[in-house]
């Protein structure tokens, strides 16, 4: 199926991403932040799903939004919201912001006057369909090795976690 | 317009009206689903309590209309005339945006179930992981509840609910993918994440993946059984609302329509999860033995079964007509039953035409496999006792993920083996 009324949707989603995104920084109350952060998130897969990754789309939701957030918000909530209101909660590194805010915007900038020539013409639009088979092949085929590489280095961090929290094992 | 509303219908399209782009049949399609699921609530809340009080000898409603058929309108109405209450203490945009975050993705996954090969809004590479996940993300809908509601009860509620679906899920996507590599067992090695495709290798393995590489497909489909009730959140693992303890659990603060959004999402997911237990193990839209009873007069057979389920209803309600009380305080009553038993004969007598019947067959045999799921929900109900929330946390953690992890490898053997 062609995706219908795709500059509509690029400009909604990425400005639900953007919006989402500053509401992140700027709320002073924790859990209105996670949940603009979860907008963020869901937008996100939404810009995804535009760029015929349906899968990655998926796990973004699955693991992001909807694993990872929760448990974000399960320990914002036990924080006690009166408390940290009241306490100086921004950041004072306004300089070294600022400097980073300028280079990033530089680079965006530049890319956008000179890009030209570094991204190809036009991009393989791979077939839908076959789009998680085509990860699978990847991952398990070409990329086996660092599969495995990054799920031990998980099984070390859960272990790790276990030893720290428990004192007697 | 009337052409492009014809051209779905051409005997050349073959794909659900998502698929094949048409703007017209996916909203007739939404629409469709949408009035279903709310009948089917509503059909849910009258036959819980009738069913749940019969299995405690009790009669259940019979004063609002003939044996309390009315009392789902009744309490609809209750509820919607009810004051809401917002709490002074509570965070009013997260209190007012829970509720919806909880129905928006009850709704939101049946867009890609298939009630036939066809008869869907759409079919997604990624139906399964898709409906995974926007359920998954009903836990932020219960978890913001029970923090904006402000107050101890619901935040304890809320606490466990978010434990238990988020430890679930892993149990529940386990059973999952077993069933998915059953369906890679093919001529090209690819399995699908389509609903769709799902069912049709199950249609082209000649078998229900349940009855996959006995007892594996079984066992795969118990984990997924017991993991899609705690997901749900309904007894024996409603520890998120066991009312002996905390009121009402994460909705105790909330009132009139809002409360009534969340046992609307309550139902739409548990007929959601359900539709995903059929569509992986059961078959889904298929008739039973479509390939050991085929011919014609199967067929016929088999297609008369809308029609004879109705008749069957219709049958009851009239002998329950005649069993009506003879007095004259109950003519109304009478007279109401009889006209809702002779609606029933009508749906049926309607549904013996040849070219309904052919066409009704997926969706029957859809909606009867997940009406037996719903049956089972509230036979749960009846028949156990309520899980303390460490034995909870035990039997997913300790007994459902390594049985599920078990049997993803062993059917992953038996894959390569057979």
């Amino acid at each position: 199926m062609q995706p219908v009324a795709t500059t509509f949707f690029f400009y909604f989603l990425s400005a639900v991403t953007v919006i989402s995104g500053l509401l992140v920084i700027t709320r002073r109350n924790a859990v209105h932040s996670a949940l603009a952060l979860i907008l963020a998130l869901i937008g996100q897969a939404g810009l995804y799903l535009m760029l015929y990754a349906p899968f990655v789309a998926g796990v973004q939701i699955i693991l992001y939004a909807g694993g990872i957030m929760v448990l974000f918000l399960f320990v914002i909530m036990l924080v006690s919201i009166e408390q940290s209101l009241k306490e100086e909660q921004f950041s004072k590194l306004w300089v070294v912001g600022l400097v980073s805010a300028l280079a990033l915007g530089g680079l965006f900038v530049a890319v956008y006057l000179k890009g030209k020539g570094i991204f190809p013409e036009r991009v393989m639009i791979p077939p839908e369909t076959s789009n998680t088979q085509e990860i699978a092949n990847y991952l398990y085929g070409n990329y086996m090795f660092a599969f495995e590489i990054a799920s031990l280095l998980l099984l070390v961090a859960i272990i790790g976690a276990v030893v720290m929290a428990k004192k007697r094992i | 317009m009337l052409d492009y509303i014809n051209s779905y219908l051409s005997d050349t399209v073959h794909v659900t009206p998502g698929e094949a782009g048409n703007f017209f049949w996916a909203l007739v399609y939404i629409i469709a689903i949408f009035a279903g699921l709310s009948v089917a609530v509503i059909a849910m809340n009258w036959l819980e309590r009738k069913i749940l009080a019969h299995m405690q000898i009790r009669l259940g409603p019979m004063r609002v209309g003939p044996h309390g058929l009315l009392q789902p309108v009744a309490d609809a109405i209750k509820l919607l005339l009810k004051e809401d209450i917002l709490p002074s203490e509570a965070d009013p945009l997260v209190f007012w945006l829970a509720p919806l975050i909880v129905v928006w993705t009850a709704f939101t996954v049946f867009i890609v179930v298939p009630f036939g090969p066809t008869h869907a809004v759409t079919d997604m590479n990624i139906g399964v992981l898709f409906m995974l996940g926007v359920s998954s993300l009903s836990v932020l809908g219960v978890v913001t509840a029970g923090w904006a509601s402000n107050s101890h009860y619901p935040l304890i509620g809320a606490l466990r609910s978010s434990a238990q679906m988020v430890s679930y899920e892993i149990a529940m996507g386990l059973a999952v993918v077993s069933a998915v590599l059953m369906s890679s067992l093919n001529a090209e090695g690819t399995g699908t994440l389509s609903r769709i495709g799902l069912v049709q290798a199950q249609e082209a393995q000649q078998t229900w993946f349940i009855f996959k590489f006995f007892p594996l497909g079984l066992i795969a489909f118990f984990v997924f059984a017991v993991a899609m009730v705690a997901e749900t959140n309904r007894a024996p693992f409603d520890l998120p609302e066991a009312e002996s303890e905390l009121t009402a659990g994460f909705h105790t603060e909330y009132s009139g329509f809002r409360w009534s959004l969340f046992f609307l999402a309550e139902y739409s997911a548990m007929i959601a999860v359900s539709s995903i237990a059929v569509t992986l193990w059961l078959g889904g839209w298929l008739r039973p033995f479509p390939h050991a009873l085929t011919g014609e007069t199967w067929d016929l057979v088999f297609s008369l079964f809308p029609g004879i389920t109705f008749m069957f209803l219709a049958a009851i309600t009239f002998y329950s007509v005649a069993r009506m009380p003879k007095h004259p305080y109950f003519r109304v009553q009478t007279i109401g039953l009889a006209g809702f038993g002779a609606v029933l004969a009508l749906i049926g007598l309607a549904l013996f035409a040849p070219p309904v019947r052919d066409r009704i067959q997926d969706v029957y045999w859809f909606v009867v496999k997940v009406a037996g799921f719903m049956y089972l929900y509230i036979w749960y109900r009846g028949t156990f006792p309520r899980y303390r929330f460490d034995q909870l946390m035990k039997v997913g953690w300790k007994v459902l993920l390594p049985i599920g992890l078990g049997v993803l490898i062993l059917t992953a053997v038996s894959g390569i083996v057979f």
